[in-house]
């Protein structure tokens, strides 16, 4: 029961890089129990994929091979079925969203205990799992009982694994029970006038704004400094600009050389698509925002009061 | 057709906030409807008003205090609300099987045909409730969901799953099916006036434990919040200080320095 089954993440032909540092953490959580470290790929090119998950600290690879894309309903049955193969107490997965559609129903199917976004752990004859609460102002150490557990962990905390690998390639076929929920295509959507991703210079809004009408402001601050407008989620569910603005883990990754965030929080799903920015400056009026962990300089201040000044500075 | 909606009250730290042992200050937690539960209360409202739902009730676990938030959900159009609340639950950290073991005896109850609730909540981020629920009752289930069509002849929710970069899933889901919802879904309404009275007279059904026959055994959580801090900054953000002007002349520099506005 100490050996780790991680499950690997792809779409579309690639595997997502959240898999190899899901490897990562799981190999940690398999030295600190003294166990062995399985991966799971399932569906797609499960043999290509198989050999670019055999890194270094691999124990085991098991390729279910069984459809292109992700279907919640062939990774459940898969994973309950690794689960029996194997001796594996812990499951590890990338904290994503399809790790949203079918992680709860895994730990649930197996009543285990499920902690999601964990950003850090321990082992020390328990686990205990760090994660963050209130919109990412506070973080929590959690203990969790029993030495079974089901795992997810977020993006960009644990490094990609590396080296190659010599672990066995075991392929596995499960039995699928007819499925109540069918994927039946996929869109991209999003295009649109303007790409984000070109620009040199962000100013992106947040819900700091609070009017619609206020967003003339930072329009203007964006011309003033030729800069693009970009918006973080709630902007763009609001309606008030294109979905082709929006910053973000479901919007667009972007790595300006400056990036201006004007009222906006800083959480990790926007962080996700703008972390790689040169230089990141936010206004914000609360000092607590996580947006200042990320950021090079910052104002803590009102946006009403601080934009105009620097519109005038440029004027 | 009947729609069961999970919302939670949300605790929000404010600006300046202590912690007292393991959580916020309570005087220093202001509480709201989970932003993400409130698009869920605005389809399943939508559902009925194109006349597709027959009912739509509420569910939260929650202390007395969450009654307002309930009122909130009522306000916008919802039928009537139950909302469980139980000593065992002041104990601890209530984990994703204890909620979903809650639920499980409310579905039970209430015999709804689609429960739809928020993908995640804003304050503890677990983003697992519905999908758990789903598995334990025997419902198919569809994550993150940011489009929704129901037919109810055919039995189906036709849904769209948002996933990382602007990449839509299209999947048919048969009812009976739990969907969380992805904000975006819909325009929440806000609540009118006359619904904010009509509210006041529509029922909230306050249960305990037992009233569901359940025990505090079967809500028994396995994770305990052992500490919680403020997260020591790694940033070496320079914080710019001085009033509006200032502090604004002095970025300007900065940005200059950057080529910005050359
Ligand atoms: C699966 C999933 C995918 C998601 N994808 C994305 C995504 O791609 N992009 C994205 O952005 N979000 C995404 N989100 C949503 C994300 O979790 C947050 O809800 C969102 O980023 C918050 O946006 P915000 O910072 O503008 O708003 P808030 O979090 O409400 O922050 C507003 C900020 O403005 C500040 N403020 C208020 N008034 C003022 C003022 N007068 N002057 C200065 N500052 C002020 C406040 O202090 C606060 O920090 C996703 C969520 C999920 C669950």
């Amino acid at each position: 029961m100490s050996d780790v089954l991680v499950v690997s993440e792809h779409r579309r032909g690639e595997l997502r890089d959240v898999s190899y540092e899901a490897i990562t953490a799981g190999r940690e959580l398999a030295d600190a129990r003294d166990g062995d470290l399985h991966v799971a790929v399932i569906g797609g090119d499960v043999d290509g994929f198989a050999e670019d998950l055999n890194r270094e600290g691999v124990d085991a690879i098991h390729a279910v091979e069984n459809g292109e894309e992700f279907d919640h309903n062939v990774y459940q049955t898969a994973i309950a079925a690794l689960l029996d193969r194997t001796d594996a107490g812990t499951v590890v997965t990338p904290n994503s969203v399809n790790g949203l559609d079918y992680v709860p129903a895994v730990a649930e199917d197996r009543g285990l205990p499920l902690v999601t976004d964990a950003i850090g752990f321990e082992y020390d004859d328990g686990l205990t799992v760090t994660r963050e609460m209130y919109g990412s102002k506070v973080e929590t150490t959690v203990d969790v009982d029993g030495d079974r557990h089901v795992l997810t962990v977020r993006g960009g905390e644990w490094a990609p694994a590396e080296g190659v690998g010599d672990a066995p390639v075991e392929s596995v076929e499960v039995d699928l029970p007819e499925s109540g929920a069918r994927v039946t295509g996929f869109e991209e959507v999003g295009g649109g006038d303007v790409d984000i991703a070109d620009a040199d210079v962000l100013v992106s809004v947040g819900r700091g704004i609070e009017e619609e009408e206020n967003l003339e402001l930072v329009e203007e601050l964006a011309d003033a400094l030729g800069a693009t407008l970009s918006a973080s989620r709630p902007i763009v569910d609001n309606g008030w600009l294109p979905k082709n603005r929006q910053v973000g883990q479901s919007g667009k990754v972007v790595t300006p050389d400056v990036y201006i965030a004007v009222g906006i929080s800083g959480a990790v799903q926007h962080v996700a698509g703008m972390k790689g920015s040169d230089t990141i400056v936010a206004i914000n009026t609360d000092p607590n925002a996580p947006i200042f962990d990320i950021a090079d300089y910052g104002i803590v201040g009102d946006l009403f009061e601080v934009v105009p000044e620097l519109i005038d500075e440029f004027a | 057709m009947k729609v069961l909606v999970t919302v939670k009250e949300v605790a929000e730290a404010d600006d300046d906030f202590a912690i007292e042992g393991t959580d916020i200050a309570a005087s220093d937690l202001e509480y709201d409807l989970n932003e993400w539960d409130d698009y869920a209360v605005e389809a399943a409202v939508q559902l009925a008003e194109a006349g597709v739902a027959d009912e739509v009730v509420t569910v939260t676990i929650g202390p007395e205090r969450a009654d307002e938030t309930v009122r909130m959900a009522l306000a916008k159009g919802a039928d009537r609300a139950v909302r469980v609340w139980d000593d065992a639950f002041e104990v601890g950290f209530a984990d994703v099987a204890a909620k979903v073991s809650t639920f499980e005896a409310v579905v039970e109850a209430e015999e709804p045909d689609l429960v739809l609730g928020g993908v995640q909540a804003a304050d503890t981020g677990f983003g697992a409730t519905g999908v758990a629920l789903a598995e334990r009752i025997g419902f198919e289930h569809a994550a993150v969901v940011n489009d929704l069509e129901v037919d109810a002849d055919a039995g189906i929710a036709h849904v769209r799953r948002e996933l990382e970069g602007g990449v839509e899933e299209l999947t048919d889901v048969d009812l009976p099916a739990v969907l969380t919802v992805q904000t975006g879904l819909n325009e929440p309404r806000y609540a009118s006036l006359r619904g904010i009275r009509q509210a006041q007279r529509k029922e909230i059904d306050a249960k305990d434990l037992a009233d569901l026959g359940l025990t505090p055994g079967d809500v028994e959580s396995a994770l305990e919040i052992t500490s919680m801090y403020e997260p020591e900054s790694e940033s070496d953000a320079e914080i710019i200080e001085g009033d509006a002007g200032e502090a604004a002349g002095r970025l300007a520099e900065v940005l200059r320095d950057k080529g910005v506005g050359a």
